[in-house]
């Protein structure tokens, strides 16, 4: 058992009593066993500790990240996924089921509840399948998938078109008191579009996607949601009119929740420039007004959540013109240090930060993480607000290298990451 | 001195022709007055000159094109450059090597001139930072048609004298036509007003912006037009989905002499071909001595033969200036 430990001198971020204040945290037997401002250099743990100075570093909740996908469950890819997400400061993460096999089938569940942690070195849950083979037309076992340990169900990048379905969906969810997470695209309205419908889109010569093809299956699922009572969470919104529209139905106490990913918040569709195939996302990235709504969802908590859509892609699916190569991008690395541009320029407080990366994601998900308490599990990051450092492909961990911010400068970085009272990342290690 | 040089380079010194957005006023005039020079030749007996002799010029074509092809195979064979072409069929593609492969492969054979059409928007930008070429969009997706917009401009110039201050109408399938974007693009920056004239849901989202006057009534839109400009609609997209039927569609969009009536008395017609006669436009109209559409045929082998000529000195300055 390794010694207790006491960090102090720390910027300590509380994401549920929402302060950002000076402290200390001292930890044993990986929980935490006590933290707040009297935990100094001078605390008194009664036994033999080791006194960490954090030097005025934040000192916060790892981030618990609830849209990752996988390519597939082997060690490797459960490997690869958690040196990533350590890296990015992330603790707790739900991957996606779109991964080979497709994530429907109580012994895929099990088989990688029983050794994600112990492979991945982070928590590691993942989500099952809505559908069967995620094509929207029959219901998967839902109830026997979450005994299994599915903490979530959801299509992943897929949308359920047939409103029926979904209406069922939702009630039979909700008898298994389960979460459905849905990705909102009305595929006809979607089309063949491949960026957000505009004048930039048309310049570019490229087939768009409107915002009502987000907006209009939102408003559905809302009704629906509504209707039902079912525990519901729109994966990721992009525009102000779905914002809107959750805004009205949590005003009507609808049990909805909402996210936003990370690449819709620090980015618009501009950056696209000439066709670079690395920032062909889903959903598509929007206008700059679209971006500021999103931005202010967050500063004013109407959107719960900041995921990373983390998508490992193969640099020959990225090798086409921009319609043609494959949609997503890398993010659980990049994370923490984009979110942080919210808090350099935008406004955004990090408790409230904090509370969409990491506080919010975890009570969503029904997980006992993404706080520090008393008793609560020592899962918590030490991280530079301003350090500053340049997104080169050669320097991510991950396997894949297709990020959005290649070759920007982000300020921000994570120092360490423990789990468990563990350090499992360091940087420059 | 520096002052010197600039007045000794060429108004068109690019290395490609990727589309006509980026180029100036007088870069358009230069390609425009070097294929003025062009149409002679075609109409001489012996057609066949050496500028381009010992060069090789490659048309990769992702998207079967006969007439494109072919005004481009014969613009290289009249300049004397060996010209092959390549049919990559679409499949193929998606199926094995990536673009990029294919740029490396290509490139590996050392053409000096690249002409290439692609189904995809930026495709041939894409090739372009690959290879050591000079590379030409043939077309790609929606994007750009640059030496359709060149020999419409070409076309046009040479009928009413100028381009400036001239109203031009584009009418029809603009969504998808990339030879309406490049001919927006063109028109604006030589100082022609622009209308564009078609059902709203065969328009881009945010033409209004793009420096044209939106109509969806020919009547109105063609009054105190000099040059109506018809585009084609494709056989897919006449049976319900964008419009109601081919039938519909002529009743309010098709050029019929009595629509065109509306227009200027000395308004001229352009069609790109191929044409859906009875459809977009009557065979009377198409045929009528107010059709350029045969002309812009001869217009756009000159147009090419300039282009490829012109890029062909501008990479020969560059390597033998070592700049």
């Amino acid at each position: 058992m390794s010694k207790h430990k006491i960090f102090y001198n720390a910027r300590l971020i509380d994401p549920v009593e929402m302060t950002d204040s000076t402290g200390g945290m001292y930890i044993g037997d990986g929980k935490v066993l006590d933290i707040g401002s009297h935990v100094t250099r001078d605390y008194d743990a009664k036994i033999a500790v080791e006194y960490i100075d954090v030097k005025g570093q934040i000192l916060a909740p790892g981030l618990v990240d609830m849209r990752v996908f996988m390519n597939g469950v082997g060690n490797q890819t459960l490997k690869n996924t958690g040196v990533s997400a350590a890296a990015g400061g992330v603790t707790s993460l739900m991957s996606m089921p779109n991964s080979e096999p497709i994530i429907e089938d109580i012994a895929l569940v099990e088989y990688i509840n029983g050794r994600s942690k112990s492979v991945s070195g982070i928590n590691l849950y993942t989500s099952a399948a809505l559908t069967q083979g995620l094509e929207g037309k029959q219901m998967a076992e839902i109830g026997l998938l979450k005994k299994a340990g599915a903490i979530a169900f959801t299509d992943g990048r897929k949308s359920v078109q047939n409103s029926l379905l979904f209406k069922r969906l939702l009630e039979y969810a909700k008898s298994h008191n389960a979460l459905i997470i849905h990705d909102v695209e009305d595929k006809d309205l979607a089309g063949d579009g491949v960026m957000n419908e505009g004048l930039f889109a048309s310049r570019l010569g490229l087939p768009s996607k409107p915002k009502i093809a987000e907006t209009i299956l939102l408003e559905r699922d809302l009704a629906l949601a509504s209707l039902t009572k079912a525990k519901y969470h729109v994966s990721q919104i992009s525009c102000a009119e779905s914002l809107n529209a959750v805004i009205r139905a949590k005003s009507e106490n609808a049990p909805i929740t909402a996210g936003v990913s990370i690449n819709n918040l620090t980015l618009n569709e501009f950056d696209i420039g000439e066709y670079r195939s690395f920032l062909r996302l889903e959903p598509p990235l929007r206008s700059e007004d679209d971006r500021m709504a999103m931005v202010e969802g967050i500063k004013n908590g109407d959107i719960d959540v900041i995921v990373s859509s983390h998508d490992p892609q193969d640099p020959d699916g990225k090798r086409h013109p921009f319609a043609d190569a494959a949609v997503g991008a890398v993010g659980l690395e990049t994370l923490l240090s984009a979110a942080l541009r919210l808090y350099h320029s935008e406004g955004v407080d990090l408790p409230t930060l904090w509370r969409a990366l990491s506080y919010n994601p975890a009570q969503i998900l029904g997980l006992n993480v993404g706080y520090l308490k008393t008793n609560s599990p020592a899962d918590f990051i030490i991280v530079d607000a301003e350090h500053s450092w340049k997104v080169e492909r050669t320097a991510l961990k991950s396997q894949s290298t297709n990020t959005p911010f290649e070759n920007r400068i982000l300020q921000g970085k994570v120092l360490a990451t423990y789990i468990d009272g563990h350090k499992i990342f360091e940087l420059g290690n | 001195m520096k002052n010197f040089e600039n007045m000794m380079k060429p108004h068109f010194a690019d290395k490609h022709l990727l589309g006509i957005e980026g180029l100036k006023e007088a870069n358009i005039t230069a390609l425009l007055d070097l294929a003025e020079k062009k149409i002679e030749q075609s109409r001489r007996d012996t057609k066949k000159t050496d500028v381009l002799q010992g060069r090789t010029q490659i048309n990769l074509f992702f998207e079967s094109s006969t007439r494109t092809q072919a005004s481009f195979e014969i613009a290289g064979k009249r300049l004397g450059a060996d010209v092959l072409n390549m049919a990559v069929a679409h499949s193929s593609i998606k199926k094995g090597e990536t673009l990029i492969d294919t740029a490396a492969t290509l490139n590996a054979m050392q053409p000096d001139l690249l002409v290439i059409r692609h189904h995809s928007a930026g495709a041939v930008e894409l090739l372009s930072q690959k290879v050591n070429c000079a590379v030409i969009n043939a077309g790609d997706g929606r994007h750009e048609h640059p030496t359709q917009a060149l020999l419409d401009a070409l076309t046009i110039r040479r009928n009413k004298g100028k381009l400036a201050r001239l109203t031009i109408a584009i009418c029809g399938d603009i969504l998808h036509s990339r030879v309406a974007r490049s001919n927006i693009i063109l028109l604006n920056i030589m100082g022609a007003r622009v209308r564009l004239i078609a059902p709203p849901t065969l328009l881009p989202a945010g033409a209004e912006k793009m420096g044209c006057e939106v109509f969806h009534d020919m009547e109105e839109g063609l009054k105190g037009v000099d040059i109506v400009m018809m585009l084609r609609l494709q056989t897919e997209r006449m049976q319900g989905a964008f419009i109601p039927s081919a039938r519909e569609y002529h009743q309010f969009y098709g050029l019929t002499e009595k629509k065109l009536s509306y227009a200027n008395d000395d308004a001229m017609v352009m069609h790109p071909g191929p044409m859906n006669r009875g459809v977009e436009i009557d065979s009377v109209v198409a045929d009528s001595a107010r059709s350029l559409i045969r002309e812009q045929v001869e217009m756009g082998v000159a147009v090419r033969m300039g282009v490829l000529e012109a890029l062909s000195n501008n990479w020969l300055s560059k390597n033998k200036g070592g700049a």
